[in-house]
């Protein structure tokens, strides 16, 4: 994510607001450290603000999938709070679990006639032959404007997303 | 067989690293005297094994007769700087190890975790095997790939480029290209 973020021109996307599961503490330290350098390098007023937020978690790893809907539902329903505080027009995401809950508020609004967000999923590079589980819903469910996968086996067996070569 | 160069100064690591896993099989086959014997027959001289969460601890020893030094920790805040030093990696298969490897251009053996659930991981160490950037195998099957592999025969992974996405999205969104 934070190769991709690299290249985007950072003028053009801001405010930008960093989205991390609730128990990952990694992430958001390193999305704050990447934020510091571009501020470092050309200035807040170019590069813009940067905002960190926590989402709880649909579903912990090795969860049963039972409990997984209580947990999915109040994903959900934090996922729609931040939405509305957000209002993003470019949703960027990548697997895992995470992002469902924003990317399926993201398409409820659209389907109730509120067009906020494109949403755009980076498949993982660990994802040659198979998709992941968010990529397959992303993909079947069609909540994503567009998805991109990192090999070309994926491309094949899954049409519909685009062959953007390795990120890493 | 020419001569391989085992004097005190020239010293050649292997480092093995399991991540914040758990992966005894590795350990445990990494620590046997034929992948020790092999390891030293390819002209390396210590082995440094990072061992994460595995409850199994390896024999530390100094340089005997025919064989490494073997050394080992748990976790470290960040690996980069033995993986630098190291001339020859062997790594679980986790993405974020194999990449960082790769970038530094090491010669890196991969070894999948059989006893892991839905194992999607074996996926990106056999395509990077199949394109020749590194060689993988099992724990079981470790030995026989250390004594037949020929590091010079990999080729060099080149890096991955972000533009063509970030120049797409930009795109599709309206923006003018630059």
């Amino acid at each position: 994510m934070l190769n991709l973020l690299a290249v985007l021109q950072k003028e053009r996307f801001k405010p930008r607001y960093y989205v991390a599961a609730a128990t990952d503490n990694m992430s958001l330290q390193k999305a704050r450290f990447f934020e510091d350098s571009l501020v470092d390098e050309a200035g807040i007023d170019v590069v813009g603000t940067a905002h960190f937020m926590q989402i709880y978690r649909s579903r912990e790893v090795g969860q049963s999938y039972i409990t997984s809907i209580g947990t999915t539902l109040i994903a959900i329903a934090h996922a729609l709070w931040l939405m509305v505080r957000m209002q993003p027009q470019v949703i960027l995401c990548n697997g895992p679990g995470t992002c469902i809950p924003l990317c399926a508020i993201s398409f409820l609004l659209k389907v109730f006639g509120i067009r906020w967000s494109s949403v755009f999923y980076v498949e993982s590079i660990a994802r040659v032959k198979r998709l992941s589980l968010s990529g397959l819903l992303l993909y079947k469910l069609q909540l994503a404007d567009q998805l991109f996968v990192q090999w070309p086996q994926l491309k094949s067996k899954y049409p519909r997303t685009n062959y953007v070569g390795r990120l890493m | 067989m020419s001569e391989v160069d085992h004097s005190m100064n020239s010293k050649r690591l292997v480092f093995v690293t399991v991540g914040t896993t758990c992966f005894d099989s590795l350990v445990r086959a990494v620590d046997t005297q034929e992948v020790k014997e092999a390891l030293f027959r390819k002209g390396y001289t210590h082995l440094l094994i990072q061992m994460g969460r595995g409850s199994y601890i390896p024999t530390k020893s100094a340089r005997e007769e025919g064989s490494v030094d073997v050394d080992y920790f748990t976790f470290s805040s960040s690996i980069a700087e033995y993986l630098k030093s190291a001339s020859l990696v062997i790594s679980h298969a986790g993405s974020g190890s194999i990449f960082e490897t790769l970038q530094l251009k090491k010669p890196l053996i991969v070894v999948v975790n059989e006893d892991l659930m839905d194992n999607h991981q074996s996926e990106l160490a056999e395509e990077l095997a199949e394109r020749k950037h590194l060689f993988c195998a099992r724990p079981q099957t470790l030995y026989q790939t250390i004594s037949e592999m020929d590091p010079e025969s990999l080729t060099v992974y080149q890096p991955g480029d972000a533009t063509p996405v970030a120049k797409f999205i930009s795109r599709f969104l309206g923006f003018a290209d630059d």
